[in-house]
């Protein structure tokens, strides 16, 4: 791609800067996200950028790709300052970005998406679509991802989603990729290809920004380790010097743990019982995504259940709480069979969930923070026929401070929350209606670790006032923090069972995962 | 986040969040502005259109609008759109009419004469079974809104058409030896000076408005229409709510629909034909957002009465019945392109406030017609 042969002697090639951030300052209405940032990208590298939610990552990455324009400071590509004023000026001086939040059109194929927007032309002007079908097989073969070109992005799965996001900036021989947490939705197989892509292309001379939260597999794969807190790089290290411990402490400041289990009592009576619950897979009947799955959980127990995409979690979890139908089996909430009720009676009884995607099923953008917050235990603060306004800023008050949420006051819109704040008013909003189990699908997924910690808290210390807890989890790390017990699902059915002094190992083979992680 | 506020020194950002406040008060208060304007305009143009018994008149021409525009907001709110609204308004007329003239039961040889509270009731109970139908198809069978209703748009019409062979019920009096007079006095009389459909009007306005900020409902309705699956996950049930918007949708069209026959004393099967699209336009300019979980009575209120003073405006000042047309048009996608440029910088605020000045706010102010690119 670039004129620069990339197989120049090595020393050579890592010295070389391609981009940099020269004092880049970002402000927004009054708050500076960026303070003055100087950043260098260097040749045929990763380089990671960690930090928190709301410490400037993303907006660094945005300026970087042309998405937005610094305040002051400049952008300087090969020595020469740049001004890109699009992301298109930007991709075509070789610089592609994969966001956090997929930018795919659902309703198209694989092939369309890949070529969304530089559509190749035959010659007599029609788009070529064969041409562009080849493309996009011969990237999606070398990233080992076995898609049919002409599926539909909606039928694929949200990790092939992802993948195809990447064959797309692959697909403009991008040489500096900015990738704002790409494993976000992948199974631990589709990392370690993703991982293997991205050695292929850095040997290939392309430059990486990778942005995760999943500290330790972003130290797996940087070489360089620059830290950003409150709009400030704070550290920057080769990822051969420093370990995890470093890295935490260089974000939040502190020593950072995810926490232990609480105590408990073993006679605590059993709160959900799922008994051999299956749920048949909406466009295939005679499959099974969850498949006779049956799960106890007692009062005050915090039950931890992993698995890869796929393995059927969120669909128990969706079919526990309602949200899609059993096929067969029943649902017990302390003893009573809940199975045919609708979701607001179970939420009525006693039983909640968060979902997985906040922003799909957790929250409701044109309302405010404490109207989101209120929303599930609304009945709660009605007086005759109509709503008490001081009861309901009596429930806000209380649920906000319960679980720590960081705004500027319960009308504050929601979309100006950080992620982390986002999911702690979705969990504020279950914890509002008093249940008795609460479900989480991937309470963690998108969240800072400083935020993860603290909905890890919070929900020790309910489960310590009686609340039986059941979390989803993909990543092995937070399995064993809270969680009495861990569950693994693969294929719909529950695998294995460890309780909290298990290793990591078992827990990534008990669900089909590679062990070499 | 929270920091970097606290860190910031205030000066920097007073003069910025002044000027900013005020381009927002424009904004969100434009339907307001665009009515000041629209009356201004007016009384300067002709003598008589600030009069007291102009105003009245005006007046009763938007509460058929507005009840219109009331029920069609709640349905807004809900993400949907009901296209039936001005066919049941025509329908509804009908069947007071034919309910007026007397149902012959013909087994029995004799004739019904309903007192015209009944007309009343029976005509709102239509309308409720018309939303029913709606609703129904809407959240049970998962029929886009707007094909539903566009279908019951013409099969209402159709019914209407079909009870009257296409003819006009001219006589709504009654007798009073059948005891079934005072169908007039919806549309001619006025209590404390305000005639009656006025008042409907502001009664249905004030419950529409509590209905939507003290009730457990109106929570439900703007949650469902902002994002319906974490409404439903949050135990919401939105398939009832999706239900009883459209037959309250359609109770506020029984109603319009009598206050209009009222008015006119006559019903025709006609009338109200393309109603839908001004109930419509007037929740657009009253700032409701048709993706739904936006918007308020008052807005709505105030969009009706910006159509319906302005349209009769021009007619006062002698404007041809045509460009009165241009005029409505121009108003409502002004209206849309305001709306996307309050809610799409609420999007952006936090990306881009600060780099570039807030966009397109001055206009809202400026009479509407005169400012159309």
């Amino acid at each position: 791609m670039t004129s620069d042969a990339p197989k120049t002697s090595t020393s050579d090639a890592t010295d070389s800067v391609v981009l940099s951030a020269r004092n880049v300052v970002k402000t927004y209405g009054g708050t500076r996200a960026l303070k003055g940032v100087d950043f260098d990208i260097t040749r045929g590298t990763v380089t990671t950028l960690f930090g928190e939610n709301g410490a400037g990552k993303s907006t660094l990455m945005k300026i970087l790709s042309g998405v937005e324009s610094p305040t002051s400071g400049e952008i300087v590509l090969d020595g020469e300052p740049v001004v890109f004023g699009s992301t298109v000026g930007a991709r075509d001086r070789g610089i592609s970005i994969i966001h956090q939040e997929l930018s795919l059109a659902p309703n198209l194929s694989v092939r369309d998406n890949v070529f969304m927007g530089r559509e190749l032309r035959t010659p007599r002007g029609t788009v070529d679509f064969a041409e562009e079908a080849r493309q996009t097989l011969a990237i999606l073969t070398e990233l080992e991802e076995e898609i049919d070109p002409l599926t539909p992005v909606s039928a694929l799965r949200l990790g092939q989603q992802q993948i195809v996001e990447i064959a797309r900036a692959l697909s403009v021989n991008a040489r500096i990729l900015i990738m704002d947490e790409p494993t976000s939705a992948l199974s631990a197989s589709e990392v370690e290809i993703l991982f293997k892509v991205i050695h292929d292309l850095t040997s290939r001379g392309v430059s990486i920004v990778y942005i995760s939260h999943h500290l330790e597999e972003a130290l797996q794969i940087t070489d360089h380790a620059v830290v950003l807190r409150d709009g400030s790089i704070t550290a920057t290290a080769a990822a051969r010097d420093i370990d995890l411990d470093w890295v935490v402490r260089q974000m939040v400041g502190a020593n950072f743990d995810l926490g232990e289990p609480p105590p408990r009592s073993d006679a605590a009576e059993v709160a959900l019982s799922v008994r051999g619950v299956s749920v048949a897979d909406e466009r295939n009947p005679d499959r099974f995504v969850v498949d006779g799955v049956d799960l106890d959980v007692r009062a005050g127990e915090i039950v931890c259940l992993y698995g890869l995409m796929g393995a059927g979690r969120t669909e128990l979890l969706e079919a526990v709480a309602g949200r899609i139908p059993v096929t067969s089996g029943a649902i017990l909430l302390k003893g009573q069979d809940v199975t045919r009720l609708s979701i607001a009676e179970r939420i009525d009884r006693g039983l909640g969930l968060v979902p997985e995607d906040r922003q799909r099923d957790g929250l409701v953008p044109t309302m405010s923070v404490g109207r989101n917050v209120s929303l599930a235990s609304i009945t709660s603060f009605v007086r005759g026929r109509f709503l008490s306004g001081s009861r309901e800023r009596a429930l806000v008050e209380q649920s906000i401070d319960a679980v720590h949420v960081k705004t500027s006051g319960s009308s504050a819109a929601i979309g100006s929350l950080s992620g982390g704040n986002q999911q702690k008013v979705v969990i504020g909003k279950i914890l509002a209606t008093h249940p008795d189990v609460i479900l989480l699908d991937e309470p963690s997924r998108g969240i800072d670790v400083g935020a993860k910690g603290e909905v890890f808290r919070l929900l020790a210390e309910r489960a310590q006032a009686g609340l039986a807890v059941v979390y989803s989890t993909s990543e092995v790390g937070e399995c064993l923090s809270i969680a009495h017990r861990i569950v693994v699902m693969r294929r719909g059915r529950i695998s294995a069972e460890f309780s909290a002094d298990i290793n990591k190992e078992a827990i990534m083979a008990a669900s089909g995962e590679a062990v070499a992680v | 986040m929270t920091t970097t506020t606290r860190k910031t020194a205030a000066p920097t950002t007073e003069p910025v969040r002044r000027k900013i406040d005020i381009g927002r008060l424009l904004l969100e208060g434009r339907a307001f502005f665009a009515l000041l304007a629209v009356i201004i305009i007016f009384s300067l143009l002709s003598p008589n259109y600030l009069t007291v018994s102009n105003l009245l008149t005006m007046s009763s021409h938007v509460a058929v609008y507005a009840l219109l525009a009331i029920g069609m907001l709640l349905v807004i709110l809900n993400g949907g759109i009901d296209l039936s609204v001005g066919s049941t308004l025509g329908l509804s007329g009908v069947v007071a009419g034919f309910l007026m003239q007397g149902v012959r039961l013909s087994p029995f040889g004799v004739a019904l004469f309903p007192s015209v509270w009944v007309v009343v009731v029976l005509c709102c109970v239509v309308g409720a079974l018309i939303g029913l139908v709606n609703g129904t198809l809407v959240a049970r069978f998962r029929v886009a809104s707007f094909v539903a209703t566009l279908g019951m748009l013409y099969v209402v019409r159709g019914v209407a058409l079909l009870m009257t062979n296409g003819l006009t019920y001219n006589d709504l009096s009654g007798q009073p030896a059948l005891g079934n007079t005072g169908f007039n006095w919806l549309g001619f009389n006025k209590l404390i000076g305000v005639p009656i459909g006025v008042l409907v009007m502001i009664v249905v306005a004030v419950v529409a408005s509590i209905l939507l900020t003290r009730t457990v409902f109106g929570r439900w309705l703007y949650s469902s229409g902002g994002n319906e699956r974490a409404a439903e996950l949050s135990g919401v049930p939105v398939k009832k709510v999706q239900v009883r918007v459209y037959v309250i949708s359609g109770v506020c069209s029984a109603l319009a629909g009598l206050i209009l026959s009222s008015e006119l004393t006559s019903a025709g099967p006609t009338a109200g034909t393309s109603y839908e699209l001004t109930a419509i336009a007037a929740v657009v300019i009253g700032g409701a957002a048709l993706t739904g979980g936006r918007g308020n009575v008052r807005g709505t209120l105030l969009g009706a009465f910006v159509i319906g003073f302005l349209s009769d405006g021009l007619v006062i000042i002698g404007v041809s019945a045509y460009w009165q047309t241009v005029f409505t048009g121009a108003v409502i996608v002004l209206a849309v392109l305001l709306n996307s440029v309050q809610y799409g910088r609420r999007r952006r605020s936090k990306k881009s406030a600060g780099a570039t000045p807030p966009v397109a706010t001055p206009p809202a102010a400026t009479p509407p017609a005169a400012s159309t690119p």
